[in-house]
């Protein structure tokens, strides 16, 4: 398909390449940030904490667009989602 | 090398008081997503942190005082609001916030809620309704529904409870909404939004108890809440309060429900000690 025209907000709206980071001595393994994860960049593992509760894992760095979703409903306040420049496309999310 | 520029963003642990987290609430408690969405709210809201004055009373959600880096107190049991109150008369400055559960503030604290919202007084309560006192072991509350389990209704509740948007819309609070804790965005918003509201603002979030009042409804896990939440909720905007009834089944209308301007007690208190002056 050709778009004659480009949308005028395309810049700010544009999806950012993303990281998510998760603290996994707070969390507590309720599973809301893989559960409502939209584009499901997360999910639950076998992994366990020091307190024994399972831990969410990142399965696929490429997919998180940063709608930072997981990070806002997380009630341990265990998730934080780093994003990167928007012009840089090919995944280089800063440390 | 190329750089990357971090975007700016504030994390919620510039608002923490991190060396005490983890927190006491359990696993998909419903306080933690309303508390972050107060912390991006004070962004948002674009205000000033070091104005803000946190008052919590005691519950669960009153934990929230202790575990937030802003001015915070933690009173005694349903008396956030006289405090509060206090606060805002002594330091007319200040951003007060009162950020509590429904068993402090509509139970013990239920007098102090009307009359503060018929004063008018210029802050902000923010009311996690959890329907039942979850760190007593789950007794029966003012705002625990009909026919619902608790430990002391263990055949289930005969108390109607209260319809707290109707409640405190009837007593004069100028913004009142409710909002759960599945609808993260349209609370940050509306919490900003009472944030720079003159008058009395009210918003009740409505928050999963799944370890005590969960469990003995047999509702099942936080994840079950949430998703009873998304297929219950209906979002309906300047609805009449007293519609908004909360049932342990039928739909839970959210939305924001008042939005009036009405002159606080701050205006009053000042027309009349200027009418004071005149005469001496």
């Amino acid at each position: 398909m050709r778009l004659w025209r480009k949308p005028f907000d395309q810049d700010e709206k544009a999806t950012r390449p993303s990281r998510v980071v998760i603290n996994k001595d707070r969390c507590k393994g309720c599973g809301y940030c893989a559960e409502f994860c939209p584009t499901g960049a997360l999910a639950m593992s076998q992994e366990m904490n020091a307190k024994g509760y399972l831990l969410p894992a990142v399965t696929d760095d490429g997919k998180c667009v940063g709608c930072g979703l997981c990070e806002a409903i997380c009630p341990d306040f265990a998730v934080i989602v780093i994003s990167g420049d928007k012009d840089k496309k090919d995944g280089e999310v800063p440390v | 090398m190329t750089s990357v520029t971090i975007e700016q963003k504030k994390s919620l642990d510039t608002y923490l008081r991190v060396d005490r987290m983890p927190h006491i609430w359990c696993a998909g408690c419903g306080i933690g997503p309303a508390v972050g969405c107060f912390i991006r709210a004070i962004d948002r809201a674009g205000l000033d942190a070091d104005k803000i004055a946190l008052v919590s009373g005691i519950g669960c959600a009153g934990r929230v005082a202790g575990y937030l880096r802003l001015d915070s107190f933690h009173t005694t049991h349903g008396r956030a609001l006289p405090f509060a109150t206090g606060l805002k008369l002594g330091n007319p400055n200040l951003d007060v916030v009162v950020f509590s559960g429904d068993g402090d503030l509509v139970a013990i604290g239920g007098n102090h809620l009307i009359h503060a919202a018929r004063r008018n007084i210029d802050m902000t309560v923010i009311c996690v309704n959890n329907f039942n006192y979850g760190m007593t072991g789950g007794q029966l509350g003012p705002t625990t529904p009909l026919e619902a389990r608790s430990s002391t209704s263990p055949y289930g509740n005969f108390d109607p409870p209260f319809n707290l948007p109707r409640l405190v819309s009837a007593s004069g609070a100028t913004y009142v909404a409710r909002w759960t804790v599945i609808h993260l965005r349209q609370l940050e918003r509306s919490i900003a939004e009472a944030l720079n509201k003159p008058g009395f603002s009210f918003i009740e979030v409505i928050g999963p108890c799944p370890t005590v009042y969960g469990r003995m409804n047999k509702q099942g896990q936080g994840l079950d809440h949430l998703h009873a939440y998304q297929e219950r909720c209906v979002v309906r905007n300047w609805a009449d309060p007293g519609e908004a009834d909360i049932g342990m089944s039928g739909p839970i209308v959210v939305g924001k429900f008042v939005d009036t301007d009405r002159p606080t007690f701050w205006d009053h208190l000042n027309n009349v000690f200027k009418k004071a002056q005149k005469k001496r």
